[in-house]
Parts: C-alpha cells; structure tokens; sequence
C-alpha cells in the first residue's frame, strides 16, 4: 500500500518497503551517510542519516525505518518529516564532531583525501570549529594483507568492510573487537584475508582507514582522469574505471553494472595495472643468431610478410591469445583467408566449442543478472570463485537471498557457499542425465534450473561430449517450463574467446585445430598474443610471429616481435561470456612505437601484398558486424532460446572417466599482464605459502 | 510500611528453606494448573488489570507487553527472562535467583503459557555463579517434580534453558541480549522491528525482568485486585527496594510502590549516617538516573511518576544514599569511566561520546578545567541523549545532566579552587 509523506514540504507517495531514507531522497533530500551502503545489509550504526518525524521526540535514523514503520497520524494526515530544520542540524553537528574528535587530522598525507566522505561530509555537515581538547585516540595499524593498507586510527566504524567481506565475498574474515572507543576492526589474529575480491572492502571504506597498498601515495584523485572502459582479466567483462594520470593508468576501479560486476571487481582486475607498465614490448624485435635485436617496423614488417609469402598455406598456424580483441582477431582472420591458410584457433586451452552448433551452444545463456532468478544450480567443472570472481559472488548473494540449491561436480573448492559435492567427473554427469541421480529430480522441480559448465570440463578431449551431457541434463530439466529461460551456460575464462567463436577464428575446412597447428609441421606461426599455449613441440625451425604487449611465453619463442597495444590503450570489442559485446576506450597510448593491433595487421597485408579492405576503425568495424551482426548491438543479450541446444544435445560420444582438473592454476597469474604485475606475483607467492600453512596445519 | 501479609518475596533473605518443599510450604506452584487451565487470556488480563509495570526500569505496562505477541503465528514464541542484572547500585535479581528462584520459574511457565511460548532463555549476569546455580537447582526441582518440561502436570510444555553472560553491562539491553543469546557480539539491535516481532531466531520474543516475571504468580493466586491495590494509582504492586550508599544498614527490601524515600531510608536502613541532615544527594534508580538532592529527596515518593516529574526516574529502584563526605564529582566520574567502560562501541554518539564526557569528569573532579566546559560538558550529553541505537547513551548522559542541574556551584567551586592555587603557584 502506498504511504503519502511530506518530506521538507514536498509532498510525495511511496511503495510499503522503502526507508524513510530512499523516501528522503526521491523527495529531493540529500541524507548524509557512512554506514549505509545500497548493497550491504543496514546497520544503522553511524547516526549520520537522523532525520526529524513527526511526533516522535527523538530524531531517526532514517536508513533503518521503514515508512511503513512509521506510526501513523491519528487524523489520517501525511507523516511530515524534516531533514533540514535545527532538531536535524544539530543531531547531524553532534555526530559529525563525535566522529571527528578521535579522527587524526591528517588529510594531507592520507591517501583517501580528495574521495573521503568524512572530509565531504564535514564540509557540509559540520560545525566547522573543534571543542574537543583531550587527547586523541591511536590505533595500531593492522597487517590484513598486501593489498589493503590500514590506519586504524582513521577508522569511524562503520562496519561497511566487515559488511562486505561476511556478506558480498563471503569471507568472515574481518570483525569488530573490542569494545566502546577501544573497539577496532581487525582480521583474526591478523591474518591476510584470502578472498579473491577483498579490494572491494577500501573502496568502500568511507574514510582513509582503508587505503589500497599499492597505489599508495602515488597519486591525488584531482590529478587523475577516469576512462571509463572494461576488463579483460575474465570473460566477465567488468566495467572499469581507469584512472589517468599523464601516460600512465594510475589505478583500476570498479564502475556501476548491474548486468554484469554491480559494484565490485577482483583483485586482479584492479591491481594488475602495475603489470601495464613492466615487462612492455616497446619495439619490434628481430632475433638474430638466439638473440633479439631492435629493428625497425619496417625491418619486422618485412621479413614477416616475406616469410609469410613463402610458406605454403598449409604448414601456416595462427593462434588468437586471451586478450585479443574482436577486431585484430577479424584481421588477422581476413589476412589468413588472403593466403588461403585455414589452421587456425582461438580456443587456446584447448576448448572442444563448435560455434557451428550455435550460438547457445558456448555462452552463459541466463545472462549473469538471470543468476538472481535461479533456483537450482549444477556446477560442472567450474570454479567461478576464481574464474570469474565476481558472477560467483552473484551466485553467493542469490544463495543468501532465497533458497537456492546448488551442487557441484568437478574440483571441490571453496565456493564461499555451501553446496552439496556431487561426484568428481562425467560418471556422475551421466547419472544425473540418465535421472538416477536424485540432483536430477531436484533440477526438475526447480523452476529456473541452471548448469554451469567451466573449462575445467570442456577443455579436453572428451569436452564436447560432456558439452552434450551437460546440453540433455539441462534440458530435460527445462521440458514444460519457462520457454524465455535458458539455463545452460558456459563460463569462459578468457576475455577474447567468445568475439573469436562468434568471428569463426577456429579452423576452416581442412584447418589444424590449437593441437595440430602447435605440432612439428607448422612453419610459420602467427600468435596474436597467445602466451597460454605448450609451444614445446615445434619445429626448432618454424618461424614465429608474436604480436602481443608483454615479453612472455610467445615472446621467447618468437623469431620476431610486433609490439601491440594493452586493453588500456585501444579501442577494442570484447565478446564476455554471456555474449555481451563491449567496447574498450583508449585510455593512454601504447608504450614506445608499439601500435594499436589491427593497424598491424593491416600494415602487414600490405607488406605481404594483399591489402585488408579497411583503412580505419570504422572500416573494420563495419567488416566485423557483417561478420558478426551481434557485435554491433553493443551491451544487450539477445534471449537465446533453449531449443538452441538441441543440435548440441544430440552428439554421440561418450566422455571418459577421468575426472575434471581444474582450469585455472594460479588465480594472480592467469595472463601476461598479471604475470608482468608485481603485485600479483606478491599474492600468489603469499597464496601459495598460506596453502602449504594450511596444508601443514591439517 | 508494607505488610508482611503483603509480601511476595517471602524469603528474600534466604532464612527459609530454599528448596522447592520449602518455596510450596509459602504457597509457590499453588494453583498454576488452574490459571493455565483459564486460558493465555485470563493470565494477560489479570496482569493487565494489576498495572504491573515493568521492574527492569524502564517501566513498560507488563501485560500490554504481553499482549503485543502474535497470537497465532507459525513460528514458535520464546521468553527471554534479564537476569543481566549489572546496573551499578542494582541487586535485587540477585536475591530472587539465590533465595525464591521458584517464584520465577513458576512466573516463567505462567507468562509463557501466557505468550504461548515453549521455551525460556534465563540470560544470567556473568558474574553471578552461586546464583546461576541456585537458579539452575530450582529448576531441576521443577523438572524432576514435573511441574516444567514435557508432559508436565500442568499441560503446557516448556522448557527453560540458563544461559550464562560473560558479563557485559550492554548484553542486559534487551535486543543485545539476544543477540548474545543467538551466539553473536551483544550489540542492540535496530528497532523495529521489535523483539515481539522479530526476537530471538527472528521469532516473536518478549524480554522482561526477573522480578516482574516473579511477581506473577502471586498477582494470580492474590488477584489483581489486590495487587492494584497495593501502592499508587498507576504505580501499584510491591516492588524490591536496593538501597547501598551512606546508609546505616544498607539492604534489600520489598515495600510498597510510591513510599516516601525519606520512609524507605529510615525504617529500613536505619537512617543516613551522620543524621538526615547529613544528605547530600541521592540516586534513585540505579546509576543511570540523574541524581536529586537532599531536599528534592526529602519529600519524594518512590514510583515511576514522583522521580519522573523530578526528572530523575525509579529504575531498578536501586537507591545509592551519599552523604556530605562524598565528592559527588568523582561519584559521577565513576559512573561516567564505567558507561565510557561498557559502550558496545556500535554507534557513534555512545562510542567516541562516553570517553569524552569521561575525560572532561577527570578534569573536573580536579578542577582542571574551564567554567565553560561545563556547558560543553552538558551540551555533550544533549548530543549523545535520544541520538543512540539504544539506551546506555542516554543512561550515560543522564547521571552527568543531574549532576550539572544540581551541583554545578560545586564544580564552579572546584574549578575556582584550582585556578587560585595555580595562579598562586605561577606567582611564587
């Protein structure tokens, strides 16, 4: 029932459910707040947000009450709440001079001063004057870990953090102890906090308490420009803020999506942006006699083409790495086709995905926001908690919202949910296809079931088969149910993959698949920043192109180097996993004379005499939406109906018995760019020795 | 003066037998069956009609309090009985627990049946062991007696569980005892919703006092009538007097609601040391009230209303006598280091507002200070009082308002003391 409200004069009507605060502020009312966060659950604790209602002597925190909580006027008349008069504007001094009396007056070395809601609200709220003469209270700093720096003493205790950790990362591992003024926000015995999206927690921080250790003291927020673009760490696709600051991404935030991150993004979304600076390849390479020397694009060009020229198209490979964009993907595809080489593949993991058999067949079909209507959901291989951090934390918040039954079969690992472990491998699968398995039945009563199938299950020989097994179990569920609801979904791990199935970059008619390019007959290899392959098997005299950002694994190997352009800084598409297209925005240039990607490409064609029909951005774009029309529809998902899966679903095949293996190693060290960042290769070194402590321990 | 006809408490002063034999030899568990037998209605009634208010100090109509459970509701309702008993001054549950514990666990079967709860949660003080166990014996009496537990003699089956405290003075706030009883940090919760509503496991719960859950059986068996009619009109019932302090004979007593203070002091405690003129001030409720002096105490009944209009209130009726030997700044300064001491330290006026006042009562107690830092003194506590998840902000602020209202040439005295002896001593 809708409840009328006067708020500061101004008459308004709102549902049953809304805080008085949300009231406030659809009347046009500005309520100051600390511990009131949208996302996190109310604690009412900060007393910032006291409003004045009518007839009620005291003020009111206005987060906690619900209007309809409010008692009602005995003539039936509109409740009249106030948020500026004196009653309110003293209560809002008095707060904001107690949280400031124990506050250290430090902004000017406080790395949050800029974006601190304590020095904004202080401004507008305050009185302006200190009538406090004691002495102030200090706080030791606490050690929770590399990634968060902590000054205690700065601390207002809203408990946001410990909010986010219990109940966005689900990891209990930060709390309140103590009491009174004595009472500090701490880890057990402080432990570094093992979650994967503990970053979170500073940005939430409404003062300096929390600050970001990496990025410490390097930069003021008025110094820095926001580009606003997206991640490619995983086939997530966060958005994100990049913070400039002349030719450098200062830092990584998180921005706003509720499709996709909602407010949050991993830790190596955000600091790996360290690994965007080291290990840069700056210039075209050469490799003379086991060594590399610098040359000129014009030297590299060249002697690519000609090699190119000279190979014959079938002992030509290509292969498309995790961070390519849609673009140089469709380029290096067209430049293929010139030279009628057809041994091509993006699926670098060795992924058994046929974009033949459909567009359902390989992405995550429900969308990630469709997670939140899910009420039964059958893990296969996959362990999101690491591949794709923040869709398991949607997972996580639609287990803690509504019963949701969730099962796994595959690795067991901690999800930061319950759930019940099924079995290890595609035996299991099998039962519950055949309905032996009683998870069977509990997928068919759900009303929205869902799978999840992670690399861990697909990638390897049998991985269509269980593709298959997985495509039945789904849709034996679905029969008589919700047609729009289409629960069978893939989870990438890699940004690129999906643009490269939608653009056909596996390989064509008589083409070697990632197993047979990576064999000893291939001559000439074109890896378009491909750092996640076994190059061993080569030809010792296979002659290898690399173009990518940073000296790794398919630098090492390459007879000549063509400097590409981070995700950072270009303008790129990227395909997530639910087949979302995105674009990147160029932030910062790329580093020496190292070029966007498809301009690359394109000057190679030239070289090699069979010219790219596009001579800018627009061309090729337009080229990739006749290639690929959902690339043009930028940030939608088209509804992929469940009937999609039945040309799946009727492979043959049998998958063995071998268990599914994880997919991911290392969760810090996944691509290039991670393994160039310092900070990550500090938290999996400190993951790595927790483990083994652990390990120990049990 | 109460007689001893009157009295619920019959052995308050354990010198009778304290087993179950001994509490039905003075009439406990007499007649349950046949108040359970009149329904959950009956019982709410008759304690509405006594006027009953709540003995844990906040003085809230018993019965109504009961009547606000959720009648028909597919989740079980509990009771929750605060034997948290830590307010300074404060030790009449104490003497329940230790010597008439079967007054309250025949309350407890009553008021639950009454609320159609099933279980009771004792919530122990920490600090009280002998009394857990006392408490604890009474109920395996009650058990093996089977007048409690499942398939009872009186057809209701409760059960009552004690949980022990760890002893926080924040965990005897009703909506931080349940937490504390859920296994969590005893912080007070938001209200609403309330504990009637949402309680203990977000189940309906009422929270009620030691005493006003004992006294509940005898306004049955006696009547409300006779209850009603005990004390003043809408502060009626007997009601356990603590007086401590500056008294000859500090005790424990059960009188009558709305006896004058100065009767209290003299019939039952001998009177104050030194003569009633040697009076300074009293607190009359337990620490979290502000203070009255000896001529507002002189004429003063004690109920709800009489040391409400003063606005001091009764509390737990714990009544702290001090004489003109005490410094009545380092009295308040105590109490203000123990409220500074027990903040739960969840909201902020309380937390960073406690340890101010605190430090600010050091210095005046020396002196120390300015004459104007006793109106930022009060204007402090105007900022803490009302602005408070729960109500230790305003019991924190409250002894320091009484002080100031009534003392504050005493602390303009002080103050002007220690400037002179210091200008004397720059000057030399």
């Amino acid at each position: 029932m809708p409840k009328q409200l006067i708020v500061d004069g101004t008459p308004i009507e709102v549902e049953d459910g809304t805080t008085l605060m949300h009231a406030c502020e659809m009347a046009g009312s500005v309520i100051p707040r600390f511990c009131y966060h949208e996302r996190l659950s109310i604690a009412g604790n900060c007393r910032m947000c006291l409003v004045e209602v009518q007839g009620s002597p005291k003020p009111i925190a206005s987060c906690a009450m619900l209007v309809n909580d409010l008692p009602p006027n005995k003539d039936g008349s509109p409740k009249i709440i106030n948020t500026a008069s004196p009653m309110v504007k003293k209560a809002r001094e008095g707060v904001m001079e107690f949280l400031l009396i124990n506050h250290p007056l430090d902004c000017p070395i406080c790395d949050q001063g800029g974006e601190c809601d304590l020095q904004d609200q202080a401004m507008a709220f305050g009185m302006g004057r200190s009538r406090y003469h004691e002495n102030k209270r200090a706080v030791e700093e606490k050690h929770i870990g590399p990634l968060i720096k902590t000054m205690m003493t700065r601390c207002i205790h809203c408990t946001r953090c410990v909010r986010y950790m219990t109940e966005i990362a689900g990891v209990e591992e930060l709390g309140l102890i103590g009491r009174g003024e004595d009472a500090e926000i701490t880890t057990y015995l402080e432990h570094g906090i093992m979650s994967e999206m503990s970053a979170n927690a500073v940005d939430l921080c409404p003062v300096g308490a929390l600050t970001h250790r990496p990025w410490a003291f390097s930069a003021r927020p008025w110094e820095m420009e926001g580009v606003e673009t997206i991640d490619v760490m995983d086939a997530v696709g966060s958005s994100i803020v990049a913070d400039v600051r002349g030719a450098t991404v200062m830092r990584i935030l998180p921005r706003n999506n509720d499709a996709i991150n909602e407010e949050w993004i991993s830790d190596k979304t955000r600091h790996v942006s360290d690994g965007l600076k080291t290990q840069r390849l700056d210039q075209p390479y050469i490799k003379k006699n086991g060594r590399f020397e610098p040359a000129t694009w014009d030297a590299a060009l060249s002697l690519v083409a000609e090699k190119l020229k000279s190979t014959p198209a079938d002992k030509i490979g290509a292969i498309a790495g995790d961070l390519a964009g849609a673009e140089e993907i469709l380029a290096l595809k067209d430049l293929l086709a010139r030279f009628g080489a057809t041994s091509l593949d993006c699926r670098q993991a060795g992924d058994k995905l046929d974009p033949k058999l459909g567009r359902a067949s390989y992405l995550f079909n429900s969308s990630i926001e469709g997670i939140e209507q899910a009420d039964a959901i059958l893990l296969i291989g996959a362990n999101p908690r690491i591949e794709a951090t923040v869709l398991n934390a949607r997972i996580r918040k639609r287990w803690r919202t509504a019963p949701t039954k969730i099962a796994v079969v595959g690795p067991q690992v901690d999800l930061a949910y319950p759930y019940e472990y099924l079995g290890a491998g595609p035996e299991t699968l099998a039962d519950i296809a055949s309905g032996k398995h009683s998870f069977a039945e509990t997928l068919k009563t759900a009303a929205k079931p869902m799978v999840i199938v992670g690399q861990g299950a697909f990638a390897r020989p049998d991985g269509l088969a269980v593709l298959s097994l997985a495509a039945r179990i789904l849709l034996a569920a679905s029969e008589g149910k919700d047609a729009s609801w289409n629960g069978f979904n893939v989870l990438h791990n890699a940004a690129a993959r999906v643009a490269g199935l939608d653009l056909g970059f596996v390989p064509g008619k008589g083409g070697k698949d990632i197993a047979g390019i990576l064999g000893p007959e291939t001559q000439f290899l074109y890896l378009l920043g491909a750092d996640e392959c076994d190059l061993t098997r080569l030809d010792a005299k296979a002659f290898v192109v690399y173009q990518g950002t940073h000296g790794d694994k398919g630098a090492e190997r390459a007879d000549v180097i063509l400097p590409g352009a981070a995700y950072t800084e270009k303008s790129a598409t990227y395909v997530n996993t639910e087949g979302r297209a995105q674009q990147t925005v160029r932030a910062v240039f790329p580093p020496g004379s190292a070029k966007e990607d498809w301009t690359i490409l394109r000057a190679l064609s030239q070289r090699a005499g069979a010219t790219l029909p596009y001579d800018n951005l627009k061309e090729l774009r337009a080229a990739m939406y006749r290639v690929s029309p959902q690339l043009a529809a930028l940030d939608t998902v088209e509804t992929r109906a469940v009937s999609g899966l039945e040309t799946l679903a009727k492979l043959s095949g049998q998958p063995s018995s071998e268990p599914f293996a994880p997919a991911i190693a290392d969760f810090y060290l996944t691509n290039a760019i991670a393994r160039a960042s310092a900070v990550m290769a500090g938290m999996s070194a400190l993951r790595a020795s927790k483990n083994q402590k652990l390990n120990a321990a049990e | 003066m109460l007689h001893d006809r009157d009295r619920i408490f019959r052995n308050i002063y354990g010198f009778h037998d304290v087993s179950l034999k001994g509490a039905q030899s003075r009439g406990v568990w007499d007649g349950t069956k046949f108040f359970i037998d009149k329904g959950h209605d009956y019982i709410i009634d008759e304690v509405k009609k006594s006027g009953l208010r709540g003995r844990g100090g906040a003085g809230f109509p018993t019965g109504l309090k009961w009547s606000f459970m959720p009648k028909a509701d597919a989740r079980p309702s509990y009771l929750v009985i605060n034997a948290d008993e830590s307010e300074p001054g404060s030790c009449k549950d104490r003497e329940i627990l230790r010597h008439d514990a079967h007054l309250l666990v025949e309350g407890a079967l009553l008021a639950s049946f009454a609320m159609r709860a099933h279980a009771c949660y004792v919530y122990v003080r920490g600090e009280y062991i002998r009394e857990r166990e006392a408490l604890q014996r009474a109920i395996d009496e009650a058990y093996a007696a089977k007048l409690i537990g499942k398939n009872n003699s009186h057809g209701w089956d409760f059960d009552i569980y004690v949980h022990h405290g760890a002893g926080a003075y924040i965990c005897g706030e009703e909506t931080a005892m349940l937490e504390s009883l859920e296994g969590k940090k005893g912080q007070p919760r938001l209200k609403p919703p309330f504990p009637a509503n949402v309680g203990l496991y977000g189940a309906p719960t009422t929270i009620n006092n030691v005493e006003s859950i004992a006294v509940a059986g005898e306004i049955l068996r006696r009547g409300s009538t006779w209850f009603a009619a005990l004390g003043k009109p809408n502060n009626t019932g007997t009601k356990l007097f603590q007086i401590s302090g500056h008294v000859e004979r500090p005790c424990v007593v059960e009188e009558e609601m709305g006896i004058p203070l100065r009767e209290l002091i003299d019939k039952h405690c001998g009177g104050i040391r030194g003569g009633w003129d040697n009076l300074l001030a009293v607190i009359p409720g337990g620490s979290s009230v502000r203070c009255i002096t000896a001529e507002q105490a002189a004429d003063v009944t004690m109920d709800f209303d009489a040391l409400g209009k003063l606005g001091s209130g009764l509390g737990t009726a714990a009544v702290i006598v001090m004489d003109k030997s005490t410094d009545i700044i380092a009295a308040i300064r105590r109490i203000s280091y123990f409220y500074k001491h027990e903040s739960c330290g969840q909201c902020t006026p309380c937390r960073e507002g406690t340890g101010w006042m605190w430090r600010v009562m050091e210095r005046l107690e020396r002196g120390e200070a300015e004459k104007r830092e006793i109106d930022l003194l009060l204007d402090v506590t105007k900022q803490i009082e009302g602005h408070t998840i729960c109500a230790l902000g305003d019991a924190a602020a409250w002894p320091i308002q009484g002080l100031i209202k009534n003392f504050r040439p005493v602390i303009e005295q002080r103050i002007e003391e220690y400037q002179a002896k210091h200008a004397r001593m720059a000057a030399e």
